[in-house]
């Protein structure tokens, strides 16, 4: 029979259950005889449960480990309030009367609650008429009447005059409001402050053990002082010193009690500090776990592999194994596994019985175990070609940064992983780390194929447009073999057509670049759109595009264009788009692997290379430059002088020298955008130029800032201001507004930059680096707190979301039950349907 | 799944500019309801876990201070961008940059009228209108220099409104404040209140802009009060539109500031040229305003009001949760997926919503 939990109950522990569910009473502070024997009655007591291996509990009989340990309890010699409740408990000492516990409230008043009642209690008792004094709270555990201290035990005397019904009446369910004061305190089994032998022999105690030998201590002092008929403040003292001891031990961060510390000052981690925060119970060990069956290692790049693959180094594969049950089909085939012993990949590492029992296999019993093998055992053989495998990069920041992947048994000790999936990871090769589990289950296996394949998460959830896409090499190999002009010879097609396995006898002489492109596309595609390089002329020439960029595709063939970012790249990827949604899933990835070998294959072979003279400019844009940088100052030193005249303008919501500013920042940005438009159209298609062009890598930005000049640098979105008293920098005049002084670059980053430009381009970029290592824990937060608060919504089957109580948020799942990861951009494409 | 009213507006119209009629209409309408069969989110779907990383995800490549120098000529009022501004929208602040767009009705909609509107709604406070103010210790009072002519009547009233008892005299441009309790305590307090208080304008609005939008002279303002400006004969109703989520809930009601949270998560959004399918923020839009009061997403509002009392341990303060829950005696019956998760259960989500219990003897073939 099995047994599930359906629901946790929360309530407050009475004496009696405490009584109840505790074996032993603890009253020696002592923890060991002077044998090193743990005593009886003490903090070590051998009923509290087991931690040593080979000794069996007195208590339930069952060995360390399998017993979870039992509680014990201390008598408190006074009642102590516990701490957590004290806010509780005010409230409750402020609403009910000091004489008869009535509730202090008018009965004809129907809106009752806690609340209600506590923010105006009434001032007289309505039941014995007892007039009310004033009671006041100090934190943590100070009560008083009139000035006069109430202690634990008048407090506790009042909270039990407090009848059931007004109980229900504000909605306290927890049990009787006195046990909110401690007469018995429970005592942590040893299993769960286990003590740990050090080196020297000595022993070293947990946390808690600590603080609770402090209270066992402090409360025989106090018994022992109560016998004697000890004069009343130390009894007052003593029972206070015993309060701090308990209060610490339930929290010991409470905010107007010292910490109590450790010998060495550390502050103790005492019951509320193993709950909460990352470490905490429940975010570091309830809600996050660790798992078995998982590996780690550097990544690097393979473009041979396919998208739905990774590649696992042989070691990796020798210890993650997969769980197979022997059945009549599979047993000759596991024998074999195993009697390749445990070294020789591919083989098996455990055999489980049927009852349960796990044995290794080793070189030396592999025969025997061989022999056992029988139908329904199961066989943990090693991770080969084809299994299931989960693979996932840190920062998971959205689903897709978990997926599923064959594993593919390579050598070298690295994972490989396909290019084109590395954006969905945001994974690079310089040094990234990767994870990888292997689901043990047959369900696992088959929800993890079916629901995170890497093929059907090709499509973003976000956006509904390609996340999987080509990028860099593979988008300027496939600019470089579609331009005009490329003709590969009858060796070389046949090669590529080897490659993506379309081999043809019947080759022609020659091919265009175009020609064998279009060997990579479905027969019956069509599809026309403008591709990254298009310059955007006012009236758009189409086919007769003078730029090569208007893509015809027509059954199939590759008629006009180029094929770059645009048709390839993430977010846009017109063709990947088409294909994945016309073709489906299967051929999308067959397509991308295509083209990534195509287009790796060509890059590598014709080579792609850029150089410092891909930066050089002709002497015509220097000229043009010098021309429009001294317009500029023009400029802007009249900008200035109209300005410190007086005569300047200021903008709507501006005053002068904040429209002054706007204005100077204006006509740097001008500058800026003419290099910019400059660079685009005069300069000669290098390496460089085609990169930026075909969204490869890089942009014109990047063009303009190394060759020609890098432009305005910013601090906080304004021009450099910091520094000297009304200058930036000592070289310059004091009160000097002019781009140079306040961190405008006017030489480009190969030609260099003067000692202030290098300057202001430190500060500029340290911002920047400030900026992003600050602003990664605030969107961190962000997520934390978006997922959890939207972690239960989910569809139902009448298409509603509902939360986990049922509350309906949306009637339509997104007011028209579409799912973004399967639409196209947030929508339905009707051209794609005729 | 059914066609919504704009999937049919927009189904007609691709008909109409392709010409097709009769048959084939119908025929492409049934291919269509294929295609948003196959479209629709599956029952079971973790749909919100989806959309807050849709959002937080692309959050992370948001900048703190966005805004290139080029384009800082548009920006008039101060507006928070960027990630700052996301945390502010979910995190349902009351306090932050406030800001309005007024536009004006057509017959006021000129550049003259504009200019005087806008000096007309901003806010006027004594001290605008100051040279200096002191406290007279000597006679234990305030002595107040006006840089221009005041109404004295008028502000008479004003400082009534502060001031219980006491006299007001002036002398030229010099008004006497003389409280009958003076202390020194008192005036001082008195002064600063005085110098906040208002003459003119509606409050809240601090500065004002006049600006050309096309065909509309619009009046872009620091500072927001909603109600109060809407009052105003001069202004469009219509058009108007302020970005604090709490001033709209109360003025215009909860599903304003519905789509006041989406509009702004998604103006910011678009600002860092980030794509973000609607639907995404339409859900966290919902969620914050689905019980008829704006609630944030942080530990105050949603996440902190769950029915589960291990959800909200597992999420912040977990001490406060599980004492207050013992406390009043609650119950987790363990419905959402945290809970689940703690315990070990499979969670009732995804593949784990469905529900199916295999009839063994049935598949054996024996019943």
């Amino acid at each position: 029979m099995t047994m599930e939990i359906t629901s946790i109950d929360f309530k407050l522990l009475s004496p009696q259950m405490i009584k109840k569910m505790t074996t032993v009473r603890i009253d020696k502070a002592e923890l060991y005889d002077p044998d090193g024997y743990p005593i009886d009655g003490g903090l070590s007591d051998l009923r509290l449960g087991v931690i040593d291996p080979g000794l069996r509990c007195r208590v339930c009989g069952a060995t360390a480990g399998n017993c979870l340990g039992h509680f014990g309890y201390i008598e408190l010699t006074k009642p102590i309030i516990h701490p957590l409740y004290a806010k509780r408990i005010y409230q409750l000492l402020k609403v009910t009367c000091r004489k008869c516990g009535a509730l202090l409230y008018d009965k004809s008043d129907k809106k009752i609650s806690l609340k209600n009642v506590y923010k105006n209690p009434l001032k007289v008792c309505p039941q014995c008429k007892e007039k009310q004094k004033k009671i006041t709270y100090q934190k943590p555990t100070l009560f008083r009447e009139d000035s006069k201290e109430l202690t634990a035990e008048e407090i506790r005397a009042r909270l039990e005059k407090i009848t059931d019904e007004d109980l229900k009446l504000l909605k306290i369910r927890g049990g009787r409001p006195e046990w909110m004061i401690l007469t018995l305190l429970p005592v942590p089994p040893v299993t769960m402050r286990p003590s740990i032998t050090l080196e020297s022999g000595e022993r070293s105690e947990d946390d808690l053990t600590h603080k609770l030998v402090d209270i066992i201590r402090i409360n025989e002092r106090l018994k022992k002082n109560l016998e004697l008929g000890a004069p009343d403040f130390i009894i007052a003292d003593i029972w206070e010193l015993l309060q701090y001891h308990v209060s610490t031990l339930m929290s010991n961060e409470i905010s107007t009690l010292p910490p109590a510390r450790h010998r060495s000052g550390r502050p103790l981690k005492t019951l509320a500090q193993r709950l909460t925060k990352k470490e905490g119970r429940f975010r570091g060990n309830l809600t996050g776990k660790r798992v078995n069956f998982s590996a780690r290692t550097v990544i690097s790049p393979d473009a041979k592999i396919s998208i739905d693959e990774v590649g696992v180094p042989k070691y990796v594969a020798k210890e993650l194994t997969v769980p197979e049950r022997v059945t009549k089909k599979n047993i000759k085939y596991l024998k074999e596994l195993i009697l390749r012993g445990p070294d020789n990949y591919p083989a098996a590492n455990y055999l489980i019985r049927s009852d349960g029992i796990k044995k290794k296999i080793t070189e030396e019993n592999k025969e025997a175990i061989a022999e056992e093998v029988t139908i329904g055992y199961i066989v943990e053989r090693h991770l080969q070609d084809g299994d299931i495998v989960l693979f996932n990069r840190q920062p998971s920041l959205h689903k897709v940064s978990i997926m599923a992947h064959k594993a593919k048994i390579l050598p070298y000790k690295t994972f490989r992983l396909h290019p084109c999936t590395t954006i969905p990871y945001n994974a690079d090769f310089d040094g990234d780390e990767m994870n990888l589990h292997v689901p043990q289950t047959e369900e696992a296996q088959v929800e993890a194929k079916m629901l995170l394949a890497v093929k059907d998460n090709i499509r973003s959830p976000r956006y509904g447009l390609p996340l999987i896409s080509c990028k860099h090499d593979q988008i300027t190999g496939t600019y470089l073999l579609t331009r005009e002009g490329t003709v590969l010879d009858k060796k070389e097609a046949a090669h590529i057509f080897m490659l993506i396995g379309k081999e043809n006898e019947n080759l022609k002489d020659s091919y265009t670049g175009k020609e064998i492109f279009s060997a990579l596309l479905p027969s019956d595609l069509n599809i026309e759109f403008k591709s990254a390089g298009c310059v955007g002329c006012p009236h758009c020439e189409k086919h007769n595009c003078p730029y090569d960029a208007y893509v015809v595709i027509k059954n199939g063939k590759l008629k006009h264009g180029v094929i770059d970012d645009n048709a390839l790249g993430e977010g846009k990827g017109k063709l990947i788009n088409i294909i994945e949604r016309k073709y489906g899933s299967d051929k999308i990835k067959e397509f991308l692997n295509n083209v990534s070998r195509v287009s790796i294959y060509y890059v590598t072979h014709h080579g792609f290379t850029i150089s410092i003279s891909d930066q050089m400019v002709n002497k015509n844009i220097t000229t043009i430059k010098e021309k429009k940088i001294s317009e500029t100052r023009k400029n802007v030193d009249h900008l200035i002088k109209s300005y410190k005249s007086g005569r300047l303008k200021p903008l709507p919501g501006f005053d002068e020298k904040g429209s002054l500013e706007l204005l100077i920042q204006s006509e740097a940005g001008k500058l800026m955008n003419s290099m910019s438009k400059l660079i685009k159209t005069k300069i000669k298609e290098n390496s460089a130029v085609i990169m930026a062009k075909t969204g490869a890598r890089g942009s014109y930005v990047n063009l303009t800032q190394t060759s020609v000049l890098v432009g305005q640098k910013a601090i906080a979105g304004k021009r450099i201001f910091r520094g000297f008293r009304n200058r930036t920098t000592s070289h310059f005049k004091k009160g000097v507004l002019d781009l140079k002084s306040h961190g405008f670059v006017f030489n480009c980053y190969k030609d260099g930059l003067d000692p202030f430009e290098f300057f202001f381009d430190a500060m500029n970029s340290r911002e920047n680096l400030m900026d992003k290592s600050l602003q990664t824990r605030h969107s961190g937060y962000l997520e934390r707190r978006l997922v959890n608060a939207l972690q239960d919504l989910k569809v139902e089957y009448d298409g509603t979301v509902r939360d986990s109580s049922g509350r309906i948020i949306q009637f339509v799942a997104g007011e028209d039950g579409m799912d973004v990861g399967k639409s196209d951009n947030g929508e339905i494409n009707f051209n794609l349907i005729i | 799944m059914e066609m919504n009213q704009k999937l049919k507006e927009k189904f007609e119209e691709f008909c109409k500019s392709h010409n097709l009629t009769g048959q084939k209409k119908a025929q492409l309408k049934k291919k269509l309801m294929q295609i948003l069969k196959k479209v629709a989110v599956e029952p079971g779907t973790a749909i919100g876990v989806l959309s807050a990383q849709s959002i937080s995800e692309p959050a992370t490549q948001m900048t703190m201070r966005s805004y290139t120098l080029a384009s800082q000529t548009t920006a008039l009022a101060k507006v928070t961008h960027g990630l700052p501004r996301m945390i502010e929208i979910f995190d349902a602040r009351k306090t932050f940059e406030r800001s309005m767009i007024i536009y004006l009705k057509p017959k006021y909609n000129n550049k003259n009228y504009a200019k005087k509107f806008a000096e007309k709604i901003k806010e006027k406070k004594v001290k605008d209108s100051l040279a200096s103010s002191s406290i007279d210790l000597l006679n234990m009072q305030l002595e107040f220099i006006f840089a221009e002519k005041i109404n004295f009547d008028t502000f008479k009233e004003i400082v009534k409104n502060y001031m219980k008892d006491g006299k007001i005299t002036r002398k030229g441009q010099t008004v006497y404040i003389k409280p009958d309790d003076a202390e020194i305590k008192n005036l001082r307090s008195l002064k600063f209140k005085l110098l906040d208080a208002k003459v003119g304008g509606i409050k809240n609005i601090l500065s004002v802009a006049v600006k050309k939008e096309k065909n509309d002279w619009i009046i872009t303002a620091e500072g927001s009060n909603l109600k109060a400006i809407l009052e105003l004969e001069e202004v469009d109703v219509n058009r108007t539109k302020t970005n604090d989520i709490y001033e709209v809930e109360s003025v215009l009601g909860i599903e304003a500031a519905r789509n006041l949270i989406l509009e702004q998560a998604r103006e910011t959004l678009r600002d860092q040229g980030l794509s973000v399918d609607i639907r995404h923020l339409l859900l966290i839009a919902d969620t914050m305003t689905f019980d008829g009061k704006v609630s944030s997403i942080g530990r105050y509002g949603v996440a902190g009001h769950k029915a589960s009392v291990l959800a909200r341990a597992n999420f912040e303060e977990t001490v406060k949760h599980l004492v207050n829950a013992s406390f009043r005696g609650e119950r987790d019956n363990l419905n959402s997926t945290i809970e689940n998760v703690m315990i070990g259960k499979v969670a009732p989500v995804g593949t784990g919503f469905v529900k199916l219990v295999i009839d063994a003897d049935k598949l054996k073939g024996k019943k």
